[in-house]
This record gives structure tokens, C-alpha cells and sequence, in this order.
């Protein structure tokens, strides 16, 4: 066992973050009768999936009894524009359904239908009304029935302790890693036969997010650094609807439900632009007049799906393009109307929370008002390549779940396939962590010499009396990458955003912080802003490398996929495992589907 | 906007005091919008806790000119002018400026016994929405804990921690109570350890809940009726006398009114 300086925990499974992830892989492993250990920046249950609206994805046919995982295979696929790894869609379009059922035998509860079966909701690029869901907080629903679950089976979790690095053993598999407590600052190490990934986004390194303080990357960077392998790091989710003022509260996200509840957008001309965006691929499935669009919402059979609940890539692009065109509102958004369309009932009834953001936040009620919205950045499709059935990483003894791994939604995620995705591969990430602790059993020594390097490095800013102020990087970082690396981008600039990063990492070894090691956040930021970096920089360097169009990346300079491009994923390495260390760019082919789930993705075309 | 004066309390376990920042609010700007910016200029370690900057992870709680509230949900123009006073919550142990000890918290939630539902039937179970709605209600708790800060049980009487689990835990239990699915009865644990009797129903915990949840009259008096129910019913009473089942010694003190 490992004779470490500082405080030190051993567990068969240790599990970064606590969101729905994190803790659906610990109820996985406790079950085994392993133990595990969950680590996470904040206090259990403030996890991002708290900010989760809409609902939960599952073909489980309680409102349109034609929906089946087949259908919602193809949907995933067809929203990811192709570039998924199949075996993930797969896995998670069969097994979300069973996923919504055990939340409900640990206490969820989920809105009804008449008959008393779990109620669904229609979303964007979902054929049928297929989202789980409990008014417009389902995140919290999920976070805190996980929450409840994990707590009742005595699993240990460290809160308030932020992770420096992996850190490896002799035979250089992933055994551990080093950690301080933020109200303290002290350090603290743990030790693991696996460990388990699982901390979320990274939309922190952009001005105009939804994303809370902890997404930062860290668990995209440090797997990098650890010897993993990040794929699709360019395919960025902007949320077409984000609020737009006031400034203070921009980029709050503005739940997709309200569209799916019959909202609809509007230019400042007053007009229902959606149709004029509607791309080949979706043309056949789509409303072509308002009249059409507006029969579906009561009757799925009377008209096709209205273009606003087109995949959510389509719905920012042409909210942008509109604002480009001069059709926006003062504040630079475009109006999301529900309030002519659905009684006030309805509305305080379905969207509670949207109700509540907007009179606390903006003082509008969107019972009577429009709401001024645009997009904000919102979720990272890529990150750590996994194996679809266990999520091994491609270090030995890493494994990855939820939005830090990559593939399931390839270059789209669809609405509602984030909480399902928590709870499926949550689990698998669970079960494949477990089988492999299982395997090795005899635990190893950490390298104690990454442990110091480490910790030496995040002490660093408390030695320098001159320096930069982290808040400054921070914020000179999110407008540059905003203004770069944002919804849509070109060459020139992704090469601006390159060497403006080397800037940065100039400016983040030349950091000096004030004050003590306990509860500091200008010293806690200083130590996300190497995370941050580095995934600032592998979305640059897959953005770089990506010459077309397709899905959540969007290059002016290559308007249209490339039918080349769609048949691989660029995969990125680390070339020193520092967060300041080159990255080496490989193509990884998609994995060759087979020919019956090739048939699924042809039906109903 | 006007100018204001942030008086913001610093210090640690060993002690503190208020620390005046002069600052002028942006159009919209929330109290923690106000904070964020102090720490990235004047005051960089300025500790606080915050998530979502959205209301909806309860974190960032702690009072404002006095009154328990949310950071990120508190409007600057909706405060009086001239000096903004902010604390950390009263009812729990500081670490450092505006970031408090709530363990406690947590300590309560590892001592509610697990939901406990019958096997699931083939295809789901089956509930209706108006059965479903009760404990909705309370599930939107975010556990910001200010209620608990409120709650004069254990807001000015510590010892009271030791057999109080407070309001947040109250709708819990009484969300548990209602679960359509439930079979475990906590009444007992709740009367004999949780302390509900000391509730005196002022409603505080009402008053200041982000959720607007209706912690007392919906989750405390139906719980407090039940829990009754459960000691007073001749049946059960019998029932324990057959089973010579006794009562632990906290019966009697959970019954007393607060002091």
C-alpha cells in the first residue's frame, strides 16, 4: 500500500465527481460489495445535472406506443450527424428504459399519464415524445433520487476536495490521484485499482455559458495528461435558447420544453423564421406551414413536428444567422414566444422554473411576454474515448462516464440523451470499473513523484509576491475563445485562438495569488485554469483539424460536411502528460456498424 | 445605478468582522454578481460558495441586510440603497467568510431510513398524478438550508442539533410518508429521534424557501397529524402493548414544546 506524506485513502473504485454519473457508477460498484470512494469540487447534489430541464430520453412508448429503442437509435444517430459510435446509441437507446424504471424504485417521481404511467414529453430530433420527465426540474429529480440511493448505502464522499491530477503506478496504469480539500487546502492523495471519470463539462472557458463554476474540464484535461485518448473535441453544443438580458444572468439556459411545449421563435419582424432553416435531412419529417406545425402539438398524425424542435445545431445556427442579418432583437437575441400560444395555467403549470428565472432574473412574465433568448455554449459532445460496454479509457484503470467521455452523441447531442446518457454508461462505467478492480486485486503504490509534482506546482502561485491575478486570465480566456473558438468558426481565427493559448500558458505559470490555502477561491481558480487551458486547446486543435460543417461545429470557411471527414472521429493524445504538454492529432475511424442498425438509420428517411 | 457600499463579513472559526467594498451594480446584476466581482478585484480570496448562478443548487445561501436569501436570485435594485450587509448563515459553523459548515445537514440525510417501495410489476408501477404531486412538491427542495439557518429550534440553541433534524428534513420524511410506493413507517423515529415535536409551527421556514415550498402547512402538520395518529391509535397502541414493544427514553423529551 502507499506510503504517502499527506492524507490518504485507499478504495477498490474511486469516483470523480458526484453528478449523475459519478454517483449512478458508485451505486454500480457498492452493489458489487466493492468499496468506493466519491470525490467531488462541490457539496453532493450541487452537481451541474441539477441544472438539467427538459427530461430524461427512453423509448418506453407510454405516449406513442409506435416508439421503440429502434426509433430512438436512429434519432441519436441522425441528430449526431453520423459521427456516434454506434455500439454507445445502441447500448443507450435499449437501455434507458430500464435506467427511468430504477430511478422510480428509488423514490423518483416522475410526472404521469392518465393511466398513471410515467409521463413523456416531445424534444428536438426525437420522432416521439420520449422525455421522462417532472415539470422542468428533472435534473434535480435525478441528482437527488442518485443522491438518496448512494447516501443510504454508506458510500464514502469527499466534498469540497478538488483533484490536481491521475496519478500512476510503476507498471504506469492509473492508480490514484492527488487532491486538496478546498476548506482547508490541504493535500490529500487516494489510492485505486480503478477510477472512474465522471466530472461533467467544460463550458467555463467561454464568456456566454449555462455551465456552473466546476465545468472546467478537469476530467477531459487530466485523462489527457494520464494517457487517454479525447475524440470530437471540436463538437461544442450551443443551446439555441440561453437568456440574453439582462447581461448579468446571459447565457442562462432557457429549457428546450418550451418549445416542445408549443413555444415558438420569432424574429423582430414577427416572424416565424424555423422554416426558412430547414435542412435536406429533415425536410421530410418537418412542417412546411405553421398551420401544419401547429396541428401536431394535439395530434402527432394530423402534420408534421413544427421546424423549431429541429436539433438544437440547426435552431442556434439560424437564431444566429438572423441576428446577422439584422432581424434580432435590442439585446442581440431573438424572441421565444410561448405566451400567445398556451394559457398562463399551462404554462406555470409545465415550466415552473422557466416562470420563476424569468420574473426573479429579467422581471418578464412569460405569460404575457416573450422571451428575449440566443445561443449559449452548453455541452462538449467530445471527450474521452471509451469502450461502449465497459468505458475503459485507453489508460489502463480509467474508465469515463457521462458528458467528460465521448461518442455517444456524436457531432449533436439531442435533447433529453444527457440525463439518460448519466444513467446508462453511469452504470456500465460502474460495472467495467468493478470488473477490472476485481481482476486486480493486490492495489499498487503511487507514484509519489507525480504526487509532488503536483502539488508543487498548484502551491507555485503562493510562492510569487508579483504575478498575474487568475480572475484576469480567467477572464481575458473566455472572451477570446467567445470571440474564436465560438458557434461559428473559420481558420483564421481557430489559428488566432492557437497562439493566443501559448499566451496563456505563459501567464498561467506567472500567477500569484493572495491569501491563505483555506476556502481561496482566487487559489482554487488558479488551479482550473490548467484544465481549462488544455481543453481550450483540444478544442482549438479539433476545430483546427475539422475542415467542414457538421453538427456542433460550424466553419464558415467549410460550410458543407465532407462525406470523408464523417467517417472518422479525430482522436488527440497527449505528447508529456503536462497540461502545458503538446497534443498529438490521430484519425480514428468510426467503428463499422452493422448492417441491421445501417437498415434502422434508413427507415422513415 | 447607484453607488453602494458591499459590507461583507471576513474571518474564519477564530473570529472576524465586516469589510466594506465600494461598488456600483449593473443593470439586472444579483447580489453574487456583485461578490464575483469583488473577488476578481479587491478581494480575491473572498470566499463563497456558488453553482449554478440560477437558483437551482442551492448553494450560494446567506443573508442579506439579515434575511436568509439565495445570492444569485437576490436582485440589486431590489434592495434598499446605500449599504448591502452580507453574512454567512447563522445556524451553522463558519470556515471562512460567506462559506459555512453544513454537515450537519448531511449527517440528518445519512439517518433517514431508505425509501422502501413493494417488488416493481411488470412494466412499471403505476401512479397517478394528484398522488404524485404531494411529494413533488417537496422533492423541488434544492437544500439551500435555509430553512434550517431560521429554524429558531437550532438556530439559537446548538444543543438542539443533537435531536433536531429540522425543516428540510421534515419534508422529507414527510415526502416519504406520502410516496405513493413507500412501506417504511418513520413515524416513530420521527416524534422519538427527529425531534418534530419541537416545531412550533412560526413558519420561518416558509417564509424565506426559494422553492415557495409550503414547508409547514403542507409537510410539518400533515406530518405532525400522522405522527399523533400513529401513537394515539388504540390499535396500534394494543398492538405494541402485545408486542411489549418500548418506547425509548427521547419520547418524552420529543414531546415537549421548544423551549
Amino acid at each position: 500500500m502507499t506510503t504517502s506524506p499527506y492524507e490518504h485513502h485507499d478504495y477498490d473504485v474511486l469516483i470523480i465527481g458526484a453528478g449523475g454519473a459519478g454517483l449512478r457508477a458508485a451505486i454500480e460498484a457498492k452493489q458489487r460489495g466493492l468499496s468506493v470512494g466519491i470525490i467531488t469540487k462541490s457539496l453532493l447534489g450541487k452537481a451541474h445535472t441539477v441544472m438539467a430541464e427538459g427530461g430524461m430520453a427512453a423509448a418506453m412508448g407510454n405516449v406513442s406506443s409506435e416508439d421503440n429503442w429502434m426509433v430512438h437509435f436512429r434519432d441519436t444517430m441522425r441528430g449526431g450527424k453520423m459521427l456516434n459510435n454506434y455500439r454507445m446509441a445502441e447500448l443507450h437507446a435499449k437501455e434507458s428504459p430500464d435506467r427511468v424504471l430504477e430511478l422510480e424504485q428509488w423514490g423518483a417521481l416522475f410526472d404521469r399519464t392518465k393511466e398513471g404511467k410515467i409521463l413523456q414529453r416531445d424534444f428536438g430530433g426525437h420522432r416521439y415524445a420520449r422525455l421522462a420527465h417532472v415539470g422542468d426540474r428533472t435534473g434535480l429529480e435525478l441528482i437527488r433520487t442518485l443522491q438518496q440511493k448512494v447516501v443510504s448505502m454508506s458510500t464514502d464522499v469527499f466534498m469540497e476536495c478538488k483533484v490536481l491530477r491521475l496519478v500512476h503506478d510503476a507498471s504506469g496504469a492509473v492508480a490514484g490521484c492527488v487532491a486538496y480539500w478546498r476548506p482547508t487546502g490541504e493535500i490529500v492523495t487516494f489510492g485505486a485499482k480503478a477510477v472512474i471519470m465522471a466530472t461533467g463539462g467544460a463550458g467555463r472557458s467561454w464568456k456566454f455559458t449555462t455551465n456552473s463554476w466546476e465545468g472546467t474540464g478537469d476530467g477531459h484535461a487530466m485523462a489527457l495528461w494520464a494517457g487517454a485518448k479525447l475524440i470530437d473535441m471540436e463538437c461544442f453544443q450551443f443551446h439555441p435558447t440561453g437568456m440574453v438580458w439582462p447581461l448579468s444572468v446571459r447565457g442562462l439556459l432557457v429549457t428546450e420544453a418550451v418549445r416542445g411545449d408549443g413555444g415558438v421563435l420569432r424574429n423582430s419582424e414577427g416572424e416565424r423564421f424555423m422554416f426558412n432553416y430547414v435542412p435536406d435531412m429533415f425536410r421530410a419529417e418537418t412542417a412546411e406551414t405553421e398551420e401544419e406545425g401547429d396541428k401536431w402539438y394535439d395530434d402527432h398524425d394530423a402534420g408534421r413536428r413544427p421546424p423549431e424542435l429541429l436539433p438544437r445545431d440547426e435552431v442556434a445556427r439560424a437564431i444566429n444567422a438572423e441576428v446577422k442579418a439584422g432581424r434580432g432583437t435590442a439585446h442581440g437575441g431573438v424572441y421565444l414566444d410561448i405566451a400567445t400560444r398556451r394559457s398562463a395555467e399551462f404554462i406555470r403549470r409545465r415550466l415552473p422554473s422557466m416562470y420563476h428565472q424569468f420574473m426573479e432574473l429579467a422581471g418578464v412574465d412569460i405569460t404575457r411576454e416573450a422571451m428575449e433568448i440566443g445561443p449559449t455554449c452548453h455541452y462538449i459532445m467530445g471527450g474521452i474515448q471509451v469502450d461502449a460496454d465497459t468505458a475503459a479509457t485507453a489508460a489502463a484503470g480509467l474508465f469515463a462516464a457521462g458528458e467528460c467521455a465521448g461518442g455517444l452523441h456524436g457531432a449533436n447531442r439531442l435533447g433529453g440523451n444527457s440525463l439518460s446518457d448519466l444513467v446508462v454508461f453511469g452504470r456500465r462505467a460502474g460495472m467495467g470499473a468493478s470488473d477490472y478492480a476485481e481482476a486486480h486485486q493486490g492495489g499498487s503504490d503511487l507514484d509519489m513523484s507525480e504526487v509532488e509534482g503536483a502539488v508543487t506546482e498548484a502551491l507555485a502561485p503562493f510562492e510569487r509576491t508579483t504575478g498575474e491575478n487568475p480572475y484576469d486570465i480567467q477572464r481575458d480566456l473566455q472572451e477570446m475563445m467567445q470571440s474564436n473558438v465560438g458557434i461559428i468558426r473559420t481558420g483564421s481565427e481557430i489559428d488566432e485562438a492557437l497562439s493566443a493559448l501559448e499566451v496563456f500558458n505563459e501567464r498561467v505559470r506567472n500567477i500569484a495569488v493572495k491569501g491563505g490555502r483555506p476556502y481561496n477561491p482566487g487559489w482554487n481558480l488558479a488551479t482550473d485554469l490548467p484544465s481549462m487551458l488544455s481543453l481550450s486547446r483540444s478544442v482549438a486543435t479539433g476545430a483546427k483539424n475539422r475542415k467542414e460543417s457538421r453538427g456542433g461545429h460550424t466553419r464558415d470557411d467549410f460550410p458543407k460536411p465532407d462525406p470523408e471527414l464523417g467517417k472518422i472521429n479525430f482522436a488527440q493524445t497527449s505528447d508529456g502528460g503536462n497540461w502545458d504538454s503538446p497534443i498529438i492529432v490521430t484519425e480514428s475511424p468510426l467503428l463499422v456498424m452493422p448492417d441491421e442498425l445501417k437498415a434502422l438509420l434508413e427507415e422513415g428517411k | 445605478m447607484t453607488d453602494v457600499t458591499m459590507r461583507i463579513w471576513r474571518g474564519d472559526s477564530t473570529g472576524g468582522d465586516f469589510q466594506d467594498y465600494p461598488m456600483t451594480p449593473n443593470e439586472g446584476e444579483v447580489v453574487l454578481d456583485v461578490i464575483h466581482r469583488i473577488q476578481a478585484t479587491a478581494a480575491p480570496d473572498l470566499a463563497c460558495r456558488w453553482n449554478c448562478k440560477a437558483g437551482k443548487c442551492g448553494s450560494c445561501s446567506a443573508e442579506i441586510n439579515g434575511k436568509p436569501g439565495l445570492m444569485c436570485m437576490t436582485r440589486m435594485q431590489d434592495l434598499p440603497g446605500g449599504t448591502v450587509t452580507v453574512t454567512p448563515m447563522k445556524a451553522f459553523p463558519i470556515i471562512r467568510d460567506l462559506v459555512t459548515d453544513v454537515s450537519f445537514n448531511y449527517a440528518m440525510a445519512e439517518k433517514v431510513p431508505a425509501f422502501l417501495p413493494p417488488p416493481m410489476p411488470e412494466g412499471g408501477y403505476r401512479m397517478f398524478q394528484q398522488d404524485v404531486e404531494r411529494g413533488q412538491e417537496f422533492r423541488k427542495c434544492i437544500e439551500c438550508f435555509m430553512c434550517q439557518d431560521v429554524c429558531h429550534v437550532i438556530r439559537d440553541h446548538e444543543e438542539n442539533k443533537a435531536h433536531y433534524a429540522g425543516p428540510r428534513f421534515f419534508i422529507r420524511y414527510a415526502e416519504l410518508e406520502m410516496h405513493p410506493l413507500d412501506t417504511n413507517d418513520r413515524r416513530e423515529l420521527v416524534r422519538e429521534v427527529m425531534g418534530l415535536g419541537y416545531c412550533n409551527i412560526t413558519k420561518c421556514c416558509t417564509e424565506v424557501c426559494p422553492e415557495h415550498i409550503h414547508i409547514t402547512d403542507n409537510a410539518i402538520i400533515p406530518l405532525k397529524e400522522r405522527v399523533v395518529d400513529a401513537d394515539y391509535d388504540p390499535i396500534a397502541w394494543l398492538g405494541r402493548k402485545i408486542l411489549r414493544r418500548t418506547k425509548r427514553s427521547a419520547t418524552e423529551a420529543a414531546v415537549q414544546p421548544a423551549p
